[in-house]
């Protein structure tokens, strides 16, 4: 086996826009606007320290882009020769072309960073975010740029690559100049499993993910026969639709009698089998602002919502993530007065025989 | 190993290094035919049936006493010996009086369990008396000493449940114990061992769940509340009565862990808040030894109503005399015999060594100095405390977070914790998970902790931050003075490395310790902690 190597790209105007209140750095107007107000990039700085913290750790080779797009952060990184263009085209391509000679790519921006990473890395190949943008909706990032470097150390030493699958996150720039917080699921991509960083010396392992799935076993093994399971997006769905036999990973799917029967549904398919017998509603939790519904499966509309019912929607979603979420969950059905029925006290799976109780905001 | 009290400053800090030996394991120390006590051989074999007999001695350490005592004593000085300044918060540490030691020793040691309880009139004595001074602290009509923690404590509580439930024929419509995010892990996992489901409550405005939030989940199927007051924050629920009233309403049963029974000792009584069961853990706010899970023991103490399902065998007084008894609604045993009754012993001789006015005064110097605590806190750069909102008083401990500090710094929580120790100053303790305050901490300093430690703690703590602040690095490469540096940890999550016995130690890695770099990698967990 060779020798583990890391992938390091940086996204230079990464987060530019956040000291100015610009919301974000996604276009070049504002990053101008940005540059002209005084701000000073922080991304290089911050990759720096997490690379002094991954050098603390590992002695693996770093594969990295010239100045800026890396080499300014990673002392004795082999560079990936590239024209530097100033624009997301960078970050895809380094992405590219370091895909198939690393075993974990770090990447140093926001999520419009993880958006460009995930779509050049045809391979798959492992990443993880050191937080340097605006926006970090994503649970692709670290918590701090220590841990990103830390993170990356204990993957490529770990002998069995454990990875996981993270939703990455935007946020509909559309939407927010409208006026309206819209974080949409944009794809999901492999990253490190670890170890919620550094745990307390009482606390035990965290096993939340084994206990949400387990909370899902049990849902499967109670369906009730002849009901129809309308299942939402996300990882968390993902994994009830692969113990149905594998749905979609964004879409809306259907379940009967333990087997998915219908894959990407629209909202008048959904409403279709609503009018046509018992249905149920499963869902996960967009992380972020903790949108229960109306953010990525708009699918389900109102219609159905309102025959189904508030009771026969079941939610599932692990503790720590309910704990990130200080203002609860809030639905956006669409109708203000479908909002305020779906308004209040909701309980949560988050294992198996256990539910937490979440405040609903319309 | 903290400085003495004389010498404590800010610029004494530097002065401190913890000792390190390069200590072998305790296999690699044996030679052959060495011996600390010689006994001699029974003259006749050991009447052992075949299946019992041992085909090959026990690979055990041959050494002499000295030659022990002189290993273990060296292991104790290179982790703290656990002698320094402690605030573990939700812990409750207190000095262990050594005359409780002695007392065990002297008056239990030749004891049996299975003696015939005419011979064991005077520990009875001591369960019936210990007991009654419980129950007079909580307001409860009997108290069973058998469990051996706090989480076995709830878990009688929930079997309790479970056999008052079935009781009035209701076992298994009544399936729902209810409880809160920060009341102690214990609760919701022993309801759950118990077939419980579990409905857990979230934090609101004012730092605990809203009645509202209670009333949604009450209903034909509640079987029980389980929660701590006050909780792991500190914050003690004002709206407490009114709970017990809507439970009870609702037909559940109300039990009140006491694990944070140390600020409110004397000053309130579960029973008259209306619950109907509590416990108190003898190894914490008693005075009782604890460490490594045990032995400890949750006493558990409940209503005359309940008393019918407490586990067996409970001590009952007959005149001047003791007998042990197994009631018929007895759910049976949570643990063998009577429990860990030295532990009782040296609860009991601590309570008593206080009595009912050195509680009070105990309770008041906890949150006395819990408030002294906080307030010096609030006054270290980037230091916040939970729920800032929340104006009412904090008990005996309070919930602080380095959320400021980690974001200017990168500093972590857990990153400063290792650098106090280069100070001698223990772990701190965090949260319970999941965490709802960001880089938590949760100091507690209970009635034990001199004005002097507090302040060495807090100085320290600050020393450490204003490092963060001006030298990152030195505070995420700490500790720098304790015997090991940094872990990388990557060995506990490796089950081709790790062992928890010297078989298994040869086992997978062939070649004793000694042969390999201990600097490096340390093949063996040393404490839960890893960086």
């Amino acid at each position: 086996m060779t020798r583990p190597r890391l992938g390091l790209v940086v996204n230079p105007l990464a987060g530019i826009g956040g000291p100015a209140g610009l919301n974000g750095s996604d276009d070049a107007a504002a990053i101008q606007r940005a540059i002209a107000a005084g701000a000073r990039p922080q991304a290089t700085e911050r990759a720096a320290r997490a690379m002094a913290a991954f050098r603390r750790e590992s002695d693996a080779s770093v594969v990295t882009g010239p100045g800026a797009l890396g080499a300014d952060a990673a002392n004795c990184a082999d560079i990936v020769p590239h024209f530097i263009t100033g624009t997301a085209e960078d970050t895809r391509a380094l992405v590219a072309a370091m895909q198939d000679r690393v075993d974990l790519i770090l990447f140093c921006g926001g999520d419009g960073t993880a958006r460009d990473v995930a779509a050049a890395n045809q391979a798959g190949v492992p990443i993880l975010g050191v937080p340097a943008g605006v926006k970090m909706h994503s649970g692709i990032f670290s918590r701090t740029p220590e841990r990103a470097g830390q993170g990356a150390a204990a993957f490529l030493a770990a002998p069995q690559h454990p990875t996981e699958l993270v939703e990455i996150l935007d946020i509909d720039e559309a939407a927010r100049a409208r006026g309206r917080l819209s974080a949409e699921v944009h794809t999901v991509a492999r990253a490190p499993l670890l170890q919620t960083a550094l745990q307390g010396p009482k606390s035990a392992g965290n096993s939340a993910v084994g206990d949400l799935d387990a909370a899902l076993a049990r849902y499967v093994a109670e369906m009730q026969p002849g009901v129809t399971y309308v299942i939402g997006p996300g990882t968390t769905m993902a994994a009830l639709k692969d113990r149905l036999g594998g749905g979609t990973l964004l879409g809306v799917d259907a379940a009967r009698n333990g087997r998915i029967v219908g894959r990407n549904l629209d909202r008048a398919g959904i409403e279709t089998l609503a009018t046509a017998g018992a249905v149920r509603i499963a869902l996960g939790v967009v992380g972020g602002q903790g949108f229960l519904l109306g953010r990525g499966n708009q699918q389900i509309g109102p219609a159905t919502l309102r025959r189904v019912g508030r009771d026969a929607i079941d939610v599932f979603c692990t503790p720590a993530k309910l704990a990130a979420l200080p203002r609860g969950l809030c639905v956006d059905t669409g109708e203000a007065a479908l909002d305020a029925e779906f308004a209040g006290y909701m309980q949560i799976a988050t294992g198996p025989g256990r539910r937490q109780v979440v405040r609903v905001g319309s | 190993m903290t400085a003495p009290i004389s010498r404590r400053s800010t610029s004494r800090f530097e002065g401190y290094h913890a000792p390190r030996w390069a200590e072998p394991v305790v296999h690699e120390l044996s030679k052959a035919g060495r011996r600390g006590l010689v006994f001699d051989c029974p003259k006749t074999e050991p009447n052992l049936p075949e299946m019992a007999r041992r085909q090959t001695a026990p690979d055990l350490p041959e050494m002499t006493e000295h030659d022990a005592l002189r290993h273990y004593l060296h292991l104790s000085q290179m982790c703290l010996g656990m002698m320094g300044v402690s605030l573990f918060g939700t812990c409750t540490m207190k000095y262990n009086p050594r005359i409780g030691e002695r007392a065990s020793l002297e008056h239990l040691a030749h004891l049996h369990p299975l003696q015939h309880p005419d011979t064991l009139q005077g520990l009875l004595e001591v369960y019936a008396i210990f007991s009654d001074m419980l129950c007079e602290l909580s307001g409860m009509d009997q108290f069973v000493f058998q469990a051996g923690g706090g989480a076995d404590a709830a878990y009688t509580h929930a079997c309790v449940t479970r056999e008052w439930l079935k009781a009035r024929g209701e076992l298994g419509q009544r399936d729902q114990i209810v409880t809160t995010i920060q009341t102690h892990p214990c609760s919701p996992a022993t309801a759950n061992a118990a077939g419980f489901e579990v409905i857990t409550l979230s934090l609101e405005e004012g730092g605990y769940p809203s009645l509202d939030q209670l009333k949604s989940v009450l209903g034909p199927r509640t079987a029980a509340l389980m929660v701590n007051n006050p909780d792991d924050m500190g914050i003690y629920n004002p709206d407490i009565k009114e709970w017990v009233r809507l439970v009870h309403e609702a037909g559940g049963l109300c039990f009140y862990d006491h694990a944070n029974f140390n600020g409110v000792m004397t000053r309130l009584r579960a029973r008259e808040l209306g619950f109907d069961a509590c416990m108190f853990m003898l190894h914490k706010t008693f005075g009782a030894p604890k460490g490594g899970g045990g032995p400890a023991v949750g006493a558990y103490g409940c209503s005359e109503e309940l008393k019918p399902f407490l586990p067996g065998p409970l001590v009952v007084r007959d005149g001047d005399r003791f007998r042990l008894e197994d009631g018929e609604q007895s759910l049976g045993r949570v643990r063998e015999f009577m429990g860990n009754a030295p532990q009782v012993l040296k609860a009991y001789a601590w309570a008593r060594g206080m009595g009912a006015e050195g509680l009070r005064e105990a309770a008041d110097l906890s949150v006395l100095a819990n408030n002294y605590m906080d307030k010096r806190l609030g006054e270290v750069r980037g230091v916040s405390r939970s729920n800032p909102d929340v104006d009412v008083p904090r008990m005996e401990m309070t919930r602080h977070s380095f959320e400021q500090v980690t974001a200017d710094t990168g500093c972590t929580v857990v990153d400063i914790s290792m650098r106090m120790t280069d100070y001698g100053i223990d772990a701190l303790w965090l949260s319970h998970e999941p965490w709802l305050v960001a880089e938590p901490f949760t100091p507690e300093a209970g009635e034990l902790w001199s004005k002097e430690d507090i302040d060495y703690w807090i100085d320290v703590l600050a020393a450490v931050v204003d490092e963060a602040y001006e030298s990152p690095e030195t505070v995420k490469s700490a500790p720098h003075k304790a015997p090991i540096h940094q872990l990388k940890g990557d060995a506990l999550e490796d089950p081709a490395r790790w062992a928890t016995t010297w078989a298994a130690y040869l086992r997978k890695h062939g070649a004793p310790v000694s042969d390999r770099e201990r600097d490096q990698e340390t093949p063996f967990p040393i404490g839960g902690q890893s960086a």
